[in-house]
């Protein structure tokens, strides 16, 4: 299989704070690096799960690849095709995201036939005369009785806006389907059958999907294979199985030993990972988790271990990675 | 102890039912604003419909009978130049509503406009229209509104362009709030993903939520278009005479305040009662909005 979404040496920065004001004080202009020099590719219909703690650039990195952040450095393609900062309206028809936060997801003051029609028709998906059926036939994809059409979202579950909102990701029959965060605002109990649905999709219609999330469990669930992303950029890049069954990276073995688990007491005090991640404005040298990593040592600190490995969905980035 | 995670439950099946909320948007809204919305509406009734209530020429001079007592012939009496009082009064809504609506309406227009326009493209967009609104706020408002009738010249286009000069910025503020705070909520970036253009984003999704706050301040407007007006015409800047204007009647009754005290007092409650009708029905939405 060739590489369907390329996302090539990508950075995305920000502009913090007042850069007229560290000029003047001669400092110099403090930039935040959300994402930095990430390399990965995704095949066609493949399913990827990217994990990491708040703020370690995950969102970013999907806003990236939708174009709602401007890309810094580096290059995103889809098909062989470049995904630029200006870019056609039927080149952003292919790929589409599933929001995190179902209340403020969708337009309140549309019903959801008006949100899926207005896609319908600007996007000229389907004739003007099948626009009503085809909105009917994707509330039967996302398993919703074709009555709550004519809802406004203040009268939808939490689960049914999220329904909603993978319909209208759906309705513009995208290549990719970028998931951030797509069920953490749910009750667990409705998580579960979201992310059934998100799957049951995939194999339907062959979409490539990409899901974003801090917890370990869900991205296992609904995964192929699992990049995991620390201060902004990839440690480790795994098949699910492997990496759940023997992570390799210590930070990746930290965040699994740090996931709640069912009827396993915790000492107080008894935390498998040391500090906070330090400031995205001031990296550490060389290896970026190297002040938590509990298998530091010198020459973490003078070099940054690259990603690599055995094949590219067999990466690494440590300088003693764990053998399983 | 039974496995928690074992419960025979059908969790899918909640997702599956129908709306929580269906009623329709009329049906959720609280008594007073159907109490204002029928107090306005007799008012407008009214200013349609002058010409057939009024009992005399609200015009007609009378100097004969001037500063009458009610009477059967003239139920309010009449005033210093003998003119009926009541058919002046229902007259006078034809003036003040027009200018009341158009007052409020007008600014509103105008400052959602350069308002949305201000917040949605940012940059000198903003900077301009913002800076604009400041200079217009460091005028005295009663001051620069005195300043532009002057200038463009007495009656009733006069006034509303000077509101509107001196409105638009509230509502510009007011609309820029919004489109800040609604640009990066993430049903405008999903409309973005989406590949929607810029204008249909903000016609179609940021304009109306953002419209609503506008909306709650519109009927204070109206109250405050409706009084300055009234206290324009009462300082003698208003609409000029003989034509029948509330403001202006109160201040013509002032003089004979002792002895016939309704010929300034029933305008001044007429003023009053419009805006409660006013005011009500613009506590009601805001309770339903943010209730």
């Amino acid at each position: 299989m060739t590489a369907f979404l390329e996302i090539k040496d990508l950075t995305v920065t920000f502009r913090v704070g007042s850069a007229i004001a560290a000029r003047l004080k001669g400092d110099p202009v403090p930039d935040l690096v959300a994402v930095d020099d990430i390399t990965f590719t995704v095949d066609r219909g493949e399913s990827l799960g990217i994990v990491g703690e708040s703020g370690c650039g995950k969102s970013t990195l999907a806003r990236a690849i939708t174009g709602l952040v401007p890309v810094t450095s580096g290059s995103i393609s889809l098909d062989g095709g470049p995904l630029g900062k200006r870019r056609s309206k039927a080149t952003r028809r292919r790929v589409q995201m599933v929001f995190q936060d179902p209340s403020s997801s969708l337009n309140p003051s549309m019903t959801v036939e008006r949100t899926l029609a207005e896609l319908l028709r600007v996007h000229k998906i389907v004739p003007r005369d099948r626009i009503d059926a085809r909105c009917a036939e994707l509330m039967d994809l996302v398993e919703l009785p074709k009555s709550l059409l004519k809802a406004r979202p203040r009268s939808l579950s939490g689960g049914q806006r999220q329904r909603v909102g993978i319909a209208r990701a759906l309705a513009l029959e995208p290549d990719v389907l970028i998931a951030d965060e797509a069920v953490a605002a749910l009750d667990v109990s409705v998580q579960a059958p979201v992310l059934n649905l998100l799957n049951q999709l995939r194999e339907e219609l062959g979409l490539t999907v990409m899901f974003i999330s801090h917890d370990l469990a869900v991205v296992r669930y609904v995964s192929d294979r699992v990049i995991v992303m620390y201060l902004g950029n990839a440690v480790e890049d795994r098949s699910t199985v492997d990496l759940f069954e023997s992570p390799r990276h210590p930070y990746t073995r930290a965040l699994m030993a740090a996931a709640p688990k069912f009827g396993v007491k915790k000492a107080p005090g008894e935390s498998a990972i040391k500090g906070e991640p330090p400031s995205a404005l001031d990296l550490p040298s060389g290896c970026r988790f190297r002040p938590r990593c509990p298998l530091a040592e010198e020459i973490c600190e003078q070099v940054e271990p690259d990603l690599s490995g055995a094949s590219e969905t067999e990466r690494t980035a440590c300088h003693f990675p764990w053998e399983g | 102890m039974t496995d928690p995670t074992a419960l025979p439950l059908d969790l899918s099946a909640a997702d599956s039912q129908g709306p929580l909320d269906d009623r329709k948007f009329w049906q959720r809204l609280p008594v007073k604003v159907w109490v204002g919305l029928a107090i306005v509406l007799i008012y407008v009734l009214i200013a349609v419909f002058a010409p057939l209530l009024a009992p005399h020429d609200p015009l007609a001079i009378d100097p004969a009978n001037k500063l009458a007592s009610p009477t059967g012939d003239h139920l309010l009496g009449t005033d210093e130049l003998g003119r009926d009082v009541l058919s002046r009064l229902l007259y006078a809504a034809r003036v003040d509503l027009p200018i009341g609506f158009l007052g409020a309406l007008m600014p509103m227009v105008l400052g959602t406009i350069l308002g949305a326009l201000a917040g949605f493209y940012g940059r000198w967009t903003d900077t301009l229209v913002m800076r604009t609104a400041d200079v217009v706020q460091a005028f005295p408002a009663y001051i620069l509104v005195i300043v532009l009738v002057f200038a463009l010249g007495q009656g009733a286009k006069s006034i509303l362009v000077a509101f509107t000069v001196l409105a638009w910025v509230v509502y510009a503020r007011i609309i820029r709030g919004e489109v800040l705070r609604i640009r990066d909520l993430d049903y405008v970036h999903a409309a973005r993903v989406a590949g929607l253009g810029r204008l249909r984003i903000l016609r179609a999704h940021v304009l109306p939520n953002a419209i609503n706050q506008t909306l709650i301040y519109l009927p204070s407007d109206i109250v405050f278009a409706t009084l300055a007006l009234a206290a324009f015409s009462f300082l003698g800047l208003g609409i000029p005479p003989p034509t029948p204007e509330w403001g202006a009647m109160i201040a013509e009754g002032q003089p004979f305040i002792r002895t016939n005290w309704w010929l300034a007092t029933i305008p001044g409650l007429i003023i009053v009662v419009f805006g409660l009708g006013v005011s009500l029905i613009g506590e009601g939405f805001e309770e339903r909005l943010h209730g």
